[in-house]
Formats: C-alpha cells, structure tokens, sequence
C-alpha cells in the first residue's frame, strides 16, 4: 500500500520523536510518527512542562510571602490547589496541541497507536479501536521515552506512593511527604511542596543530594533545602513503605545504620528511570537492551540494520535536548547529510528547577580531576553581584573549571536564581572551544546576573574584581 | 547558491598553483571523489577531486593559467535543481578574500589518503630547521580558540590541519590528532619556502639573434630560485676522489643473476645510494644542516637522488637509506624514478632528504661540481665509470674507475670531514663485501 511506505517511522512522539519527525521532514523524508498517547510525550505532558508551571505557581507565593521584604503588603496569600494544578494541565494542553500544529506544518504523518516492530522495516500498529494496519519504511527510530523506575520493595499505588505522574496532579496537600531520591525529578518536588507549606523530607541513598552535581552544588542546595525547612537524610535508604489508613509509615536505615520510621501521608518515587522497551518486539529484531535501555552506538544505531533508538529509551543522560540532539543527528545521518559528529555528552548542559535553581554544563571538580587535568577553579558568589542584591537574591555562587594548562573550559556549575537561564552561555562557550581569554574578553551586560559568569571566570584566573 | 570551488592548497606551503589542466566540462554532472582538475604545484602535478555532487556550471579560469593564489574561485557547481541563472553575478574567479571562509573544503587534493598517511610518516630527522611562518598562506584559517592556543603550544602549524568542525573549522580533536601524528616522527621536513626569493634579473634577448621564448614552469622557477640562492649563501668547496669499481661491477653481476627472477636488477647507482648511507652513518658529522644559530645533525640518513625529468629535475628520497638492503633501494628508486617523471611524486616523496646524491655516470661525464640542494650540507657528484691507466703495485694495471666530487657547506663541514666521509664511501665501493656489515 503506496500510502504505508515511508522513508522514516519514528515510534514514539516525545521531544525525541517529534524533533527527529520534524528534521526528517525538512529533509525530504516521507516520515511516520506514531505514538500511543500524548504528541509531545512525557516531557510536554508529565514533565518538564507542568512542572515549570507548578513550580512557576509556587515561586510566585514564595515572592508574595517576601512582599514586605520588598516593600509590599499582600494580604491573605492564598492558593487554590486546584487551579494551581489546572493552570499546569492547560499549558501542557497547550503545547500539546503546538506539537500536532508542528507535525501537520511539516507534512509528517502522524498515526496515534500502539507501535510494535513487525519484520525487517516494518511496524505494525494497533490504535485504541483494536484495528491494526502495517507500515513500511527503511528506517526506523524507536524514541519510546522512559517511565519513572520502581524497585520491589519501592512500588508505586498511585494513590499514597506516588510517581511524578500523581505528583503532578494532586487533588489535595498532603501534610507530610517523602520523596526517595534527590535527582532533578525528586528535588523539584521536593521544591515546590515544600513552597506550599508542606513538611518534607529527602531521603538519598548516595552521601549527597543532587549527586550528578559538582558536590559544592550539592552541599549549598543542602544547606539552603534545610534552611527552608527540609528534612534531608543522605546516605539512607528507604527499606520498607507500608500503607497505613491514609497514610504511609516508611522504614528508613539512617547514615549511622539506625532503623527510623517515618510516618507520611504521601511518598514520591524518583529513584531514576528505565526505559519503555517493553511491547517493541525488540528481542525479535535482535535488539540488544540491557538494564531496561536499548544498548546504541554514538549515531543512535542498534546493530539491527535500518533500526536506530534515540533518547530515553538509549540511555542517560536523560534529558529532553538530549533527546532531541539525538534525534536529529541519527536522522541526518539517516538523510546522508555530511560533515556530522555525534553528539558530545559532556557539553549538555542540565538543570533542576528547584529554589534555588541548579545549572551546569561539562565536567565536576572532582571528575575533572580523575580525568587527569590540572585544574584552575573559579567561584563568584551571588553576594557580590549587584543585579543579585537588587533582585533580593544574594545566594548562591557560580564556579567554573579550566584546564591550568589550555585554559579549555571543563565544566561550569551555578546555583542561584536564574541560573537555569544562565548556562547556556557557557554551553555555547564549550562548543565553540573557547578558552579563559575569549571569555574573559566577552563583555556581559550590566547590570545581570550574567556578570557573575564573568567574574567567576576571572576568578579562575585570580582577576576578579567585585570580590 | 551554487557550490564555489576553490583553488587548494595541495601541500602546507603552497601558496599558489597553476591550473595545469581540466578534466570536467561545463555542463558535466560530478559525484564527489570525481576527479575535476589537474593542478600543477612547484614541482607535482596533483589531481583534484570533488566532494561535492552537482552539475559544472561555470569553469572560472582556463586551463594553463598560472599562479592561482590557493583560496580564489576556480569553478562554480550547480546543486541539484539549480540552473545557470544562479550564476549570475558570481562569473568571475574572486580573489580569495580575507573575509570569506577560505575553503568549506569544497576541493581537496586528491591523494587525501596518502596525506593523511604521510602524517605519520617520517619525514626527515630530528630536528626541524625553522619552519616558515604561518603567514606563508594568505587566507583566513577558520580555527576554535582552543585549537589555536593548543596548536601554538605543540608547535602545529594549523595551515596544515584539515578542520573537520562546522564549515571546516579546525577544532580541538583535529590539532590533537595532528599533534599525535607529529609526535609519531621525529621531525617536519626542512622546508625550501624558508627560502627568499632570489631576484631575477631582466633581459631583452639581442635583437638581431631568432629565439623562441618559453614561459619557466612551476619547478624551473623553484629550480632557479634555490640555486641562485644556494651558490648565492651556501660557501661551497670541493672534494674530488677516484674509486675503484671492479669488485662492484663484479658483485653486481653476481647478485643481478640471483635476483633476475625477482625482476630487481641493481643499478650501480643503487649500490652508491646504500655506500653513501653507510659512510653518512660511520661519520655522522658529514650528515648536517646549518641552522644559522645551530647546526642539526640527523642520526637517519635520508638520501635524495637527483632525477632528471622532462623541463628540470627533482630529487624523490629514499628514507633511512643505511637501514634498507640493496634490493630494497633499488625497487623504492625505480617506482620513485617512474613517478618523478610522470610528474606525480608527492610533496612528501620529494621533500626533505639530507643529503644529496646527483650523478651523471650516464652521459659519461668524467666529473662535475654539483650546487648543494639547500638546506642540506652536501651533495654528491658522481661521474662515469671508466677504464683507466692506473698504477698497482708500481706497475701500470687496467681499473674501472670513477671520479666523485663532494661539494660542502663549508658553515656546517670542515675538508676533514668531508674528506673523512669520502674515504669511508670510497671503502664501501671498493670492497662491496663491507657493506653487509
């Protein structure tokens, strides 16, 4: 059938799926996008985007909160739980239907259903009326995206032991909630419960919160976490939760080996994710997955000819831009594009969305070092930058990592209001291989926070001024 | 926008090229790999080939046009869908502008792999006289900071890395790759564009006298150019002596009748090529550069071998030539020979070399002073072999003799020296048996 022969089926429409979709069109390619719930996957509908908004709703009370501190008198602050979580379904909603918008622009086809390989270049799809129909194509990017990780003893109900996915919408405050794990996911929830008045406590099985972060970040967000409140065990692990009335007691062996029991109404789940490999017909293709990701080469390929993963489902780190990235490089290779790199993991530049905020891009300190690089290090702190002071935002601290011997740009970690907007700058610094000089030389604006990514960079170099 | 072709840089140093000849029409569909042009460079000529796929809109200059700066607009490639009408106002082969990207690797030479290979490979001893500043090209090297403080660090010449970055920018993994291959050597090759160029005077031919007037090619004027400059700067002095060729000849004979079924046959010249590295190794004073501050001398002996081709001559290299047997030398100097007078030796096949053999045996010259090829600090000139009178044991015998002359820097070697390595040449020649040792 002319009309289910394409060039490219991209199995699942997340910001990996939809992305690549997009590019191939561009490209000329005859492409397919299938995908079983939501145009725009997790991140759009679960993820990155309701939760800004929640966390948008909840930075906005911690100002209210702070009005006197600037001069204001609010009176009666109040939140409606209600339309904070609605407003979040609505932007979600919104984009959701911007992706089909997208997908409609760019003339690729796209198919709601459920997806299942079906022989070489082909993929059978069942849609939620139980009718199938079979497609075609050279090839095929599987971008099925990933779901939130349990573990035996750490099963989520959905009703008192959440997911992100309950987290997300829930229909009242609990009074006390635990949230397993401190990652992004985790920390933000943490965040943005704890904003609302909610008794939180962090349990982390590693000896710091935020552990992909350089561990000065780590021990600033700690700090600053339990000066608002939070409740946070590291190098504990939860053993055991039980339900109990409308509550959960959880056991916890504490740092020092103790057993402790915690009495919660709600429980957040973020201990990591694993990938949605299930259902693909993946081991009858020859797929190879192992710890429930689709093992790839640096070009997305499975060893499976015509068969490509990208994203969640290939592994970490797992982000939306990574998945993105992915998909585009693995579909210009697919067109025969010339001159591509994959893509360089280390210049992908994360950020967790928590107050304070976190960003960083390239290597830790302590990575850095067991790299074997001779180090420069550069600090500048909130405190003495002016922008900071007027906006009422005097902590947190950005630090920078230089190789002592090329002045390369290793890595850089911020935290602090806005830092999330604040990274990209130095992402695009590491892409361009800039080095200190270049820096040093870029002249940033006054007065913004961006003056401290300046002075953190003299600071490396023992030059800088306003400290 | 049609695809520009740009004039390559063949080698490093190449600042400009002749466009010897086109191998593609107007008109003409390419694929990349298709080979478009022929370019004749100081002393090769190279093809060109495309690595981008299109229809020839526009050649740019004609076939036989000289000294194109490496960068200017050679030719114009339609893309797919484009017409002639695209060329419009982009007819004419544009200087290379300091402002333009100087090649988004549009053409490149053709042996990519041999260069790629040469790299690695050793190119002359340790180590290398100045190299000539990287202002030598012209146009803008596109390069990311980091490779640019990297390469300033490891002493890389960044004009001769291929970027392989956005638009052919030289990034960090391309300076370190460079680095790498540089470190699997010893050392760059001496370079001739060190060189000044030496002024060449002006004359109207006498008016009365018919003539016919021909345009020097690339290599005549590299020929000039180092000659002048060598008897111009180098003090030479000479060092004549006569050796004895029987027992050569003989042994010749011997291993020739062995080894006909291998299809090598061993020129004399093979044999002096492999004394000459010997004696360089036994006196490794006489195997020297002056360096102006310094002088270098190499513990490798790379001979270069004077070739007469057609419009000049060329000397292909034979590397580590004390290290290689006979019949070794010999098939590297015949393949290398043929290619010399094909035109198509490669810069690194030609480029370095420390010292010089030039002989012209041949054409039975009994013997000549030879101009030394700078920056080496000596050449051998070698004449016929003949029979000749000679005095053994108080009675006059007859020996095929030869007569070499040793023409030295005298900046880098003294006449004992020169003399020392004679006398250890003239050892390996007469008693061929030695130089198995």
């Amino acid at each position: 059938m002319a009309d289910n022969a394409f060039d490219l089926i991209i199995i699942g429409a997340g910001p990996g799926g939809y992305v690549a979709a997009i590019r191939a069109a561009q490209l000329g390619l005859r492409t397919a996008v299938v995908e079983r719930e939501h145009l725009g996957g997790i991140c759009l509908n679960w993820g990155c985007i309701p939760t800004k908004a929640l966390l948008r709703s909840a930075e906005i009370k911690h100002y209210l909160d702070h009005a006197n501190d600037f001069g204001l008198s609010v009176k009666d602050v109040a939140f409606d739980l209600e339309k904070v979580v609605k407003r979040s379904r609505q932007v979600a909603g919104q984009l959701n239907a911007g992706v089909k918008t997208l997908l409609k622009k760019n003339k690729v086809t796209t198919i709601m259903g459920t997806a299942r390989l079906a022989g070489h270049g082909k993929v059978a799809v069942t849609d939620h009326e139980g009718g199938t129909r079979e497609l075609g194509a050279r090839n095929i990017i599987i971008a099925t995206g990933a779901r939130a990780r349990e573990l035996p003893h750490l099963k989520a109900d959905g009703e008192r032991i959440w997911t992100y996915k309950q987290a997300m919408v829930p229909a009242s405050l609990p009074g006390r909630l635990l949230v397993v794990g401190s990652g992004a996911i985790g920390v933000e929830f943490a965040s943005f419960y704890r904003d609302l008045g909610v008794e939180v406590t962090i349990v982390e099985v590693l000896d710091r919160i935020l552990p992909v972060e350089d561990s000065e970040i780590s021990a600033f967000a700690q700090k600053q976490f339990e000066k608002q409140g939070m409740r946070i065990l590291t190098s504990a692990s939860v053993e055991k939760l039980e339900s109990k009335g409308d509550g959960v007691r959880a056991s916890i062996k504490t740092k020092d080996g103790k057993a402790e029991t915690l009495a919660v109404d709600r429980v957040i789940l973020a201990i990591g994710i694993t990938g949605n490999v299930e259902g693909l017909g993946l081991e009858e293709a020859g797929v190879r997955v192992e710890k429930g990701h689709i093992l790839v080469d640096e070009w997305g390929r499975t060893g499976v000819d015509g068969l490509w993963a990208i994203g969640d489902v290939a592994g970490p780190p797992w982000l939306a831009h990574k998945a993105s990235h992915e998909g585009v490089i693995a579909v210009e290779r697919i067109a025969g594009v010339k001159g591509l790199h994959p893509l360089d993991t280390q210049r992908i530049p994360g950020c967790t969305y928590s107050r304070p905020q976190v960003a960083s891009v390239g290597l830790t300190e302590e990575k850095a070092k067991a790299a074997g690089h001779t180090l420069r290090i550069g600090r500048f702190p909130f405190i003495g930058n002016g922008k900071a002071i007027a906006l009422g935002e005097p902590e947190g601290f950005v630090k920078t990592v230089f190789d002592a011997e090329t002045g390369a740009l290793l890595g850089a970690h911020m935290i602090g209001a806005e830092v999330t907007e604040l990274i990209q700058g130095y992402a695009i610094a590491m892409t361009l291989e800039t080095t200190e000089a270049e820096l040093m030389h870029s002249v940033f604006p006054h007065p913004t926070l961006s003056e401290m990514m300046h002075e953190s960079v003299l600071a490396a170099y023992d030059r800088a001024i306003h400290i | 926008m049609p695809i520009e072709i740009l004039m390559p840089a063949l080698s490093p140093t190449m600042e400009k090229g002749t466009l010897a000849k086109w191998l593609v029409k107007e008109g003409d569909a390419v694929a990349p790999g298709d080979i478009i042009a022929e370019i004749e460079t100081d002393k090769a000529t190279m093809e060109v080939e495309s690595v981008d796929e299109g229809r020839v809109g526009k050649l740019l200059v004609a076939e036989g046009t000289e000294d194109i700066p490496v960068g200017t607009r050679i030719a114009l490639l339609l893309e797919e869908g484009e017409d002639e009408s695209a060329l419009e106002g982009m007819g004419k082969a544009a200087q290379p502008a300091p402002a333009a990207p100087p090649a988004p690797a549009v053409a490149e030479p053709k042996p990519t792999k041999e260069k790629a290979a040469a790299a690695d490979r050793p190119v002359a001893p340790s180590p290398a006289p100045p190299a000539p500043p990287a202002e030598a090209s012209k146009t803008r090297i596109f390069a990311s900071p980091l490779a640019r403080r990297l390469a300033e660090k490891r002493g890389i010449d960044l004009a001769a890395i291929r970027g392989s970055g956005p638009h052919g920018r030289i990034v960090r993994a391309d300076v370190e790759a460079a680095a790498k291959a540089a470190e699997a050597r010893p050392a760059a090759a001496p370079t001739a564009a060190a060189a000044p160029a030496v002024e060449a005077p002006e004359f109207t031919p006498p008016a009365d006298v018919p003539y016919e007037e021909i345009k020097l090619s690339g290599m005549r004027k590299v020929i000039a150019k180092r000659m002048a400059q060598s008897k111009s700067h180098v003090p030479h002095f000479y060092l004549t002596i006569d050796i004895a060729l029987d027992r050569l000849l003989a042994e010749r004979t011997r291993l020739n009748a062995g080894l006909a079924e291998e299809g090598v046959k061993l020129s004399v010249n093979d044999f002096l090529i492999r004394a000459a590295a010997l004696a360089l190794r036994k006196v490794p004073a006489a195997n020297a550069m002056y360096a102006g501050e310094k002088v270098y001398r190499f513990t490798r002996q790379d001979i270069s071998v004077a070739v007469a081709v057609e419009g000049g001559l060329i000397t292909p290299v034979i590397r580590d030539a004390a290290a290689k047997g006979l019949a070794e030398i010999s098939r590297e100097m015949k393949a290398l020979a043929e290619k010399a007078r094909a035109g198509k030796l490669m810069p690194e096949e030609y480029q370095g070399g420390t010292f010089s053999i030039s002989n012209l045996g041949m054409y039975g010259i009994k013997e000549f002073a030879a101009v030394i090829n700078p920056p080496q600090g000596a050449i051998l000139a070698v004449g016929a072999g003949e029979k000749r009178a000679v005095v053994v044991d108080d009675a006059v015998a007859i020996r095929t003799m030869m007569t070499v002359t040793l023409a030295v820097d005298h900046r880098v070697l003294d006449g004992a020296i020169g003399a020392e390595f004679l006398a250890a040449f003239k050892g390996f020649v007469e008693d061929p048996i030695t130089m198995l040792l």
